[in-house]
């Protein structure tokens, strides 16, 4: 519905976590959830879920391949705390324990369109190197209490942390009212914005001219 | 004295000769009036007189005034006074009598002067006095001036002293000497006898006021003097120095004699001629010491230089500041001091400590520079400020405008193509003589290629034919004067283009000869040196013509030409002949007067002697009269007549010169290079040598572009023939304006190279591009000297090539460098080339004009003033869009609407950084709100969505906050009814908010547990559990609770959190008792037969509510119930804030309530045949149980059996156990009474409970105590887990305090203690009564679970709300001032969890006491709430439990078991005497009736309104008569403590209301505020109980106890009439 003067504003998120390289590791699987500010409400769409478990194909490629989607949108008064998203990739260790295998962050694009973000991945490490054996012995790595702690700024310093592989999410982004709210976040030049995006942001044209 | 004589001479002189320049101008006019000069001095001395005796105020002025007033020498010192003198004596030489008239006026007015001076003396001294703002030098001066000029005038001029200023420096000296000497004075003094340096400045001064007075004299200050008195007084100068200018102009002899005559008369008249005296030395050193006195250098003795009787006092050695003295040498000063002595009053100059009085040390601990006062040229040369303009960068930096893209957009195009040398200094003879040839013969080809002969010679003839024909058509009619000027116009032109013409010819002609001529000479050479070097060859190519035509043509030519020319200079003829004419008119009108002169002039002189003269010719007169007698006009002479025949032979001459001869052949000269050169070896040494150096020489080219160099070609070698091939093209990427294209020719030999010369090159239109750019040549020269010593003929080198060496020539190396540049082609054909209107080509201010930065500077954009400037040079096209913001700009500026600031910014653009204004964030509600969200302040901590428009942020959403500002202020009373106790809650208030900020900051502190969650590293023997656990059957038979996932809580919402309550069965619910009234109705009896068959005796419910959500179980029967249900309650944080801190403040409580489920049959409507009954259900509060939200939130699960909280009253229900005897429980149960309700309480999901606060807080307490209490309780939780154990607390203040210290006996209230004086056990009972009616406010709630804080037994009480701990705490105090024995026991309860109960010792016994009920327990009490004993503690120690059970009941409680109790203080750790933090002793206050009373009315009031407003569709009645009654047994039930009255209440209340069905029960309470009570009221659920016969009756008792302690009674009745 389109309401002349909008009181908040609409993100769409579309895309997809496309894969990931974990170079060391396979049977893999992924979490994903979306961390925002208090002004942000998600109003459709799944907030968190988790992949299948995937195996690196016989190829040369060695990517691990989930291909799920996404598809949530978010209602907004205020772009402080504008949604991020979280990701961590499990997998099992030789004894069978789910073993977390990184964690990693992204903010979800600002700009309309189609964008590809490729999420470098990290998991805590044991504070010693005792601690490093038992927990591999056990199956019980450190992990972080919430995985949404590496989406927030404070309280990092404590930890160390290893990389360990990246994962790839593609985005398509649609805005719908930012301009109204005087929330400008379209490419620079009008000329490059794709003339083949959806409906809304026509629409949003429509209202401009 | 006498240099001071001639410097105080000299600047009377300089002055003189100034005032004399201006002087000489008046000279003439003083010339004229010589003759009256002695009037004019008569004048003058008038108005000297005047003018002094207006002078007189002017007391410094008054010596030089004197002076200046008779300039004529008085004054003047004699060593320059010659002047002056011969001045005067020139009045004397040249006009005797004037000069006596003269000096006698002279004497006059100097002696009227000194009269007055005189006078003016005294005056001038008195009223100067010592503290006047004058600086010391200028009356230093005074003195000084005065002291120079009275003995030179005594000594020389032998004028008797001026007695004045005799007097005046006397005066001066006493005043010195007179009175106490001040500051001012001693420095006078100093300065006067030792340093010699300020006359210097008095000097200067003294010039000054010559200068000023001379001016004065003039006029020019005093306003009373008129002008023509100035210039009377100039006059007198003038006057004055006439003197001086006769004296010069005078012959020299005269004047020499007229000093010397001087001389000899003053001699005469002043002295006495002696004969020189001698006087011995001896004589004259007595003769001195009688005039002179010579102080001695000897130290003076102190007792000389104190007044008598005194002792020398040290200020110093006082203790007193005394400033360093100035350094004097120890002789110097004992000389001062001796001298001082013999002056009068000599010893005031001492101090107290006999030493001379002196000021502090001027001198300044560091040195500065003193300014240099020398002249200029004093300075030492190498010190010489040497100026040295600073050097702007011409061409760095100015960008050319519009280039946006910093790659440059442009680019140039430097093709050098090559170079030739005109003349290098390796060229030979044969060389120089080919490139002249070369020369010539380029200049011949452009000569020819412009063909100007052959234009001229053209347009020559088409003019003849022109005027030719004009002249045939008008024939020998009259020409109308349009034609005359026409034909004359075009006459001019032929003449015009005929001498452009010949002159053209004449050159060919001239250059034809020369290359020929050079061709000889370079044939010559060749022949002499017998070799060729150089490949030029000329040909002359003859062109015969057909000599008759070309004759003919040649007449026809000269023909014309002398036609023309006689035509013109008869013409020319003619003019001057005109001209001629009109002169000898003249000439002879001029003639005829002169001789009527001269006539005259004859006739007088000689008579008639030349009469005849005069007729003669008129011509030979003048003839002869020319020149001598007057320079008069020359005679005209008559121009020649032109002669014809010259013309033409000139002509031909000409012809012949310039021309070809008629029929001789044209010679075109062909020059080629086509002829051989002799190879080297057949040249001679010389040549080969020259040829070698040639080889080895080689060029190239640097590009410099804006001075810098950017590129050079390659070095190619010099040919034979001096010509350099380049041929490369250098494509230069421009981002500067080009400003300069400059080639630097280099030539290189060997290794070295040498700049030989440099060429500019112009920047090109920004239309030449590569494409079209020609090559150009550009000539360059050196003017190097070069010389060699083979055949070269270098440079700068005269050379001949004659025979005889004559006519020498001086060649330089010159040459042409042929090179192009031009503007770049893009690839895609687009020129590189700057935009047209941004010429780099033009001028440079030009373009500086186009680009702002480049005109101003970019600094000086910012600068309105100079933009405006720009704008109106550059005169901007206001139109053009490009300049659309510049001139909007400057209307800004221009309107004054925008000033450009003064002042300097450092942070330029701040403000158009700034998001909003202050004042608009201030006022704006949505951004307050943010700011609030971000401040975390507890409303809006979690506030959600706030609204993206300022407009829908509603003011409500601040209401609360505001309110809670403002009662930051006021106290509000009206939900305390007690302005005290709403202090004391507003001080809570503060403390609370104190420790919640120290945790919010605390919060932001991470540790890495936080953050990673990590295993511990296990040890041996949990590594061994953990196996032993694989083994564990995988479905044990007897689950156990398991650990549930604890949630954080940060991402709850609303609805997410349920509380779980499990209710399982209860114990010894009261039963219904049976009504025995009289008026008993068939129901009853019904009841009763009921009762009597299916002992049917209460039918209980359980209904829970939490937070105003009711959830009930099914009903159960009997005393006994089980219920065994789950209810499930939502739960919703307040502001939807799930944070760990905003859960742990929630307040609100889960009521647990206890029902009896009673239904009324209303009757058996006949209608339906008895087969409808009609029944009512109400239902009776017979319990409850509160359990805090909080307390589950810190347990996460509560599980146990509580009793049941019952009122002390229950009407129609009896709590004494039924029948029912079953037999083994009943011993258990007898031990306590009451009912008892078993249940499970739990949050869904589990919530993760908020940690202690980590910080460390800071104590008082010994760092070794605090270790070790800390070791104790790590031991302690290391090993037993589940026993709590606490050492320290933290105390109000945030501080650590070690838990012994809380314990000291305390004084209960006296008004407690008298209550029971014989009876220690009722004294206990209402002691711990009185503990546990101070409202219980747990820390965890006050505090949101940060830390639990212990405040003393006084803040306790002053702030009446604690938790369990501070009742504890107290209670113990109390009992241990009684005289029991009590410790504190550290453990945990159901349901509070950890916390501390208080542990008596009587009667050999062991009794646990509830401080927060008041209720204790024996050891062996099956329901006491306390279930684990964790740790003792009293006044000297804290014990741990280190027994295997931790159940009071299997528990020993001796604590001097070491093997059952751990010790904190043992032997090898001693008690340090750790003093207590309690007070001395606890003061209260009385028990204040009246208020109690007030609260009383008030709370009854407030109690009745709020179940009338909960009934808001059924009328509330009250029974006033049941209420009276009911009031009535309320303070009894306080005196009791709520036991055992029952009965009598019954059955005073049955037979008072034999015909009501009464169900009622008191409520107590301790009161805090009114909240609690009306929760309380209101979960009983009396109001519920419907029907149109209900009467409510309602009764409240409030009883003061000390310290506003107070216990509230609410007796709630509800009566049915039946």
């Amino acid at each position: 519905m389109a309401t002349g003067n909008p009181s908040v504003f609409l993100l769409t998120v579309n895309g997809q976590i496309e894969g990931a390289n974990f170079p060391e590791y396979d049977n893999l699987y992924c979490k994903y959830c979306f961390v925002y500010g208090h002004d942000w409400a998600p109003t459709s769409g799944l907030e968190e879920g988790i992949t299948q478990i995937t195996c690196k194909g016989s190829q040369s490629s060695h990517r691990l391949i989930w291909n799920f989607p996404l598809e949530t949108t978010f209602k907004s008064t205020n772009p402080s705390g504008w949604p991020q998203l979280v990701v961590s990739v499990y997998g099992l260790d030789v004894f069978g324990n789910d073993v977390v295998r990184g964690y990693g962050v992204t903010h979800i694009p600002f700009t309309p369109g189609q964008h590809t973000r490729t999420i470098p991945m990290f998991v805590p490490e044991p504070t010693w190197r005792l601690q490093k054996f038992t927990s591999w012995l056990l199956g019980r790595r450190p992990e972080y209490t919430d995985p949404k702690v590496v989406a927030q700024g404070e309280g990092r310093e404590v930890t160390r942390v290893r990389s360990q592989g990246f994962v790839t999410v593609s985005f398509h982004i649609m805005t719908k009212d930012m301009k109204k709210l005087g929330y400008d976040t379209g490419p620079s030049s009008p000329l490059n914005t794709p003339s083949a995006t959806s409906g809304w942001s026509t629409e949003e044209q429509q209202y401009t001219t | 004295m006498k240099d001071q004589q001639s410097s105080d001479e000299d600047p009377g002189e300089t002055l003189k000769r100034t005032l004399k320049a201006q002087l000489q101008r008046r000279k003439k006019r003083v010339l004229e009036r010589s003759s009256a000069q002695g009037t004019h001095v008569d004048d003058y001395d008038d108005d000297d007189v005047e003018e002094i005796s207006t002078v007189q105020q002017r007391s410094e002025d008054e010596g030089p005034s004197e002076k200046a007033a008779d300039p004529d020498g008085l004054s003047r010192p004699p060593t320059g006074s010659l002047r002056g003198l011969s001045s005067r004596i020139q009045h004397t030489a040249d006009s005797q009598h004037l000069d006596d008239f003269v000096t006698r006026r002279l004497e006059e007015k100097r002696r009227a002067a000194r009269a007055k001076v005189e006078n003016a003396q005294p005056q001038e001294v008195s009223p100067e006095p010592a503290s006047r703002l004058q600086s010391l030098r200028d009356r230093d001066t005074v003195t000084r001036f005065d002291r120079a000029v009275d003995p030179e005038r005594a000594g020389r001029q032998d004028v008797p002293p001026t007695l004045s200023t005799r007097v005046k420096f006397r005066e001066v000296a006493r005043r010195a000497s007179k009175g106490v000497p001040t500051a001012e004075e001693a420095y006078n003094f100093f300065t006067f006898n030792f340093e010699p340096d300020p006359q210097e400045e008095t000097e200067k001064i003294s010039r000054k006021r010559k200068k000023q007075k001379k001016a004065s004299e003039g006029g020019d200050e005093e306003g009373g003097e008129d002008d023509d008195e100035q210039e009377d007084a100039e006059v007198d100068e003038g006057n004055q120095d006439e003197h001086e200018d006769q004296s010069e102009e005078a012959p020299l002899v005269r004047d020499e004699e007229g000093d010397l005559f001087v001389i000899e008369q003053s001699s005469q008249d002043f002295l006495e001629v002696k004969k020189a005296e001698y006087i011995g030395y001896r004589k004259c050193i007595q003769q001195e010491s009688e005039l002179l006195f010579r102080p001695s250098f000897r130290t003076v003795p102190t007792s000389i230089k104190l007044p008598e009787n005194m002792k020398p006092r040290f200020l110093e050695d006082e203790g007193l500041y005394a400033g360093e003295r100035p350094p004097v040498s120890l002789t110097n000063e004992n000389i001062l001091e001796n001298r001082i002595l013999k002056t009068e009053e000599g010893k005031k100059w001492f101090g107290d400590d006999g030493r001379i009085m002196a000021l502090p040390d001027p001198i300044k601990e560091s040195s500065t520079r003193p300014p240099l006062f020398q002249m200029e040229e004093d300075v030492d040369p190498a010190l010489h400020t040497v100026y040295r303009k600073a050097v702007k960068s011409k061409y760095a930096y100015l960008y050319i405008a519009g280039s946006a893209d910093p790659e440059g957009d442009y680019q140039l195009d430097v093709d050098v193509s090559g170079l030739i040398f005109s003349h290098h200094p390796l060229f030979s003879r044969e060389h120089v003589l080919g490139a002249r040839l070369a020369q010539l013969y380029d200049q011949y080809l452009t000569r020819q290629h412009n063909n100007l002969t052959g234009h001229l010679t053209d347009k020559l003839n088409g003019s003849r034919i022109a005027l030719r024909n004009m002249l045939n058509v008008h024939g020998s009619q009259s020409l109308t004067p349009v034609m005359q000027q026409r034909i004359s116009e075009y006459s001019l032109e032929v003449r015009n283009t005929r001498q452009l013409r010949d002159s053209e010819q004449e050159k060919d002609r001239t250059l034809l000869k020369n290359i020929v001529k050079v061709w000889k000479e370079l044939k010559a050479q060749r022949d002499l040196q017998k070799y060729t070097n150089t490949p030029f060859k000329l040909y002359l190519r003859r062109e015969n013509v057909d000599r008759a035509s070309d004759e003919r043509e040649y007449e026809d030519e000269i023909l014309a030409e002398v036609v023309e020319l006689e035509a013109e200079s008869e013409e020319d003829y003619q003019r001057k002949l005109a001209e001629y004419k009109t002169q000898l008119e003249e000439w002879k009108l001029w003639r005829r007067k002169q001789k009527s002169k001269k006539k005259k002039k004859k006739k007088k002189k000689k008579g008639q002697a030349q009469d005849e003269t005069e007729e003669e010719d008129e011509d030979q007169e003048a003839s002869e009269s020319e020149g001598p007698v007057e320079e008069g006009h020359p005679k005209p002479e008559p121009p020649e007549k032109p002669d014809f025949d010259s013309i033409e032979q000139q002509v031909r001459e000409k012809a012949s010169r310039i021309r070809r001869k008629p029929g001789e052949a044209i010679l075109i000269p062909e020059l080629s290079a086509s002829g051989n050169i002799t190879a080297s070896e057949l040249c001679p040494r010389p040549e080969t040598a020259r040829r070698e150096d040639v080889t080895r020489r080689s060029l190239f080219i640097k590009i410099l572009y804006n001075d810098k160099e950017v590129s050079r070609t390659d070095s190619r070698s010099l040919n034979s023939d001096f010509k350099v091939h380049f041929g490369q093209i250098f494509n230069l990427k421009i981002v500067n304006c080009p400003q300069s294209i400059s080639l630097q020719v280099f030539e290189e030999i060997g290794s070295s190279c040498s700049l030989l010369a440099q060429v500019y090159i112009p920047v090109p239109e920004p239309s030449v591009l590569t494409g079209n750019g020609t090559l150009e040549e550009f000539e360059f020269s050196s003017n190097q000297r070069v010389m060699f010593d083979h055949d070269g003929v270098g440079s700068d080198v005269p050379l001949s090539f004659e025979a005889d060496g004559s006519n020498k020539q001086t060649l330089l190396t010159s040459g042409k460098l042929s090179c192009c540049v031009s503007w770049g082609i893009g690839e895609d054909d687009v020129p590189l080339a700057p935009p047209v209107s941004q010429q780099p080509g033009g001028l440079h201010s030009g373009l500086g004009r186009l680009d702002a930065v480049t005109y101003i500077g970019a600094s000086g954009l910012y600068d309105m003033k100079k933009i405006g400037e720009w704008a109106t040079q550059s005169r901007l096209d206001p139109n053009d869009p490009k300049n659309g913001s510049i001139m909007q700009l400057l209307k800004l500026a221009s309107s004054g609407e925008v000033t450009a600031p003064e002042y300097f910014r450092l942070e330029q653009l701040q403000e158009e950084f700034n998001f909003v204004t202050d004042e608009e964030l201030e006022r704006s509600k949505r951004f307050r709100l943010l700011r609030l969200r971000s401040q975390e302040v507890a409303e809006f901590r979690n506030y959600k969505c706030v609204p993206a428009l300022e407009r829908e942020v509603t003011d409500k959403v601040f209401q609360e906050y505001e309110r809670r500002l403002k009662e930051g202020e006021e106290i509000d009373t009206r939900d305390h009814l007690d302005p005290q106790r709403a202090r004391k809650a507003k001080q809570h208030q503060k403390i609370r908010e104190a420790v919640i900020n120290r945790f919010i900051l605390a919060k932001h502190h991470f540790l890495l547990s936080d953050l990673v969650i990590e295993e511990e590293i296990p040890s041996i023997g949990i590594l061994g559990l953990n196996l032993f656990k694989l083994a564990e059957p995988k479905r044990p038979l007897k689950p156990q609770r398991k650990e549930r996932k604890k949630v954080t809580a940060q991402n709850l919402s609303n609805g997410d959190i349920k509380l779980l309550v499990n209710i399982i069965r209860a114990y010894d619910v009261p039963v219904r008792r049976p009504q025995s009234g009289p008026g008993q109705s068939s129901q009853t009896a019904i009841q009763g037969s009921d009762w009597l068959i299916s002992q049917v005796q209460v039918r209980p419910f359980v209904e829970v509510s939490f937070q105003r959500t009711v959830l009930q179980t099914t009903t159960a029967e009997g005393p006994n119930p089980c219920w065994n249900e789950e209810l499930q309650l939502p739960f919703s944080a307040p502001n939807g804030d799930y944070s760990t801190a905003s859960l742990q403040s929630v307040k609100d409580e889960v009521f647990i309530n206890i029902f009896d489920e009673v239904v009324y049959e209303t009757g058996v409507t006949d209608k339906d045949k008895g087969k409808s009954i009609h029944t009512r259900v109400e239902k009776h509060w017979l319990g409850s149980v509160k359990i805090p939200f909080s307390t589950i939130y810190s347990q996460s699960r509560i599980d146990g059996t509580f009793k049941v909280n019952t009122p002390a009253v229950l009407l129609g229900y009896s709590k004494e156990r039924s029948h029912g005897t079953n037999g083994g429980y009943d011993a258990l149960r007898s031990l306590s009474e009451g009912a008892f309700i078993t249940l499970f309480i739990t949050i869904e999901p589990q919530l993760v409970p908020g940690e202690t606060i980590r910080e460390k807080f800071d104590s008082q307490e010994d760092e070794h105590l605090l270790q070790a209490a800390e070791r104790f309780e790590r031991d302690a939780a290391r090993v037993y887990l589940d026993r709590p154990c606490i050492t320290t607390v933290i105390d109000l203040n945030g501080k650590t305090v070690f838990i012994t210290r809380y314990i000291k006996p305390l004084n209960p209230p006296q008004e407690l203690l008298d209550a029971f004086p014989e009876n220690s056990q009722e004294a206990t009972a209402l002691v711990a009564r009185f503990v546990s009616l101070i409202p219980s406010l747990p820390d965890r709630v006050s505090f949101s679970g940060t830390c639990d804080l212990w405040s003393t037994c006084g803040e306790f009480l002053t702030l009446l709300a604690g938790d369990e701990e501070e009742h504890a705490v107290l209670l113990c105090n109390y009992f241990l001032s009684m005289g029991k024995k009590a410790w504190l026991i550290i453990g945990t309860a159901i349901p509070e969890g950890p916390t501390a109960y208080v542990l008596t010792y009587e009667q050999s016994r062991y009794l646990i006491w509830n401080p927060s009920s008041g209720q204790y327990y024996g050891q062996y009490d099956t329901f006491c709430p306390l279930q684990t004993v964790g740790s003792l503690v009293n006044a000297d120690n804290v014990w741990l439990n280190i027994q295997e059970y931790t159940s009071p009941m299997t528990i020993n409680f001796d604590v001097s078991k070491a093997n059952l109790w751990k010790p904190f203080f043992s032997r090898s750790f001693t008690h340090p005497g750790l003093s207590s933090v309690q007070p001395e002793q606890l003061s209260y206050k009385r028990a204040d009736k009246a208020a109690a009373a007030d609260l009383q009315d008030s709370i009854e009031k407030i109690l009745k309104e709020k179940i009338m407003e909960w009934r808001p569709r059924h009328p509330t009645r009250w029974n006033r008569y049941c209420t009276s009654t009911l009031k009535q047994f309320l303070p009894k039930l306080e005196l009791s403590g709520g036991q055992d009255m029952a009965e009598g209440h019954r059955h005073e209340l049955q037979s008072l209301l034999g015909d009501h069905r009464i169900s009622g029960f008191p409520l107590h309470l301790p009161f805090s505020e009114i909240g609690p009570i009306i929760e309380a009221v209101h979960s009983t659920g009396v109001h519920n109980i419907q029907g149109s016969n209900v009467e409510f009756a309602l009764a409240v008792y409030v009883h003061p106890y000390p310290n506003h302690v107070l216990s509230v009674w609410v007796y709630l009745a509800s009566l049915v009439r039946t």
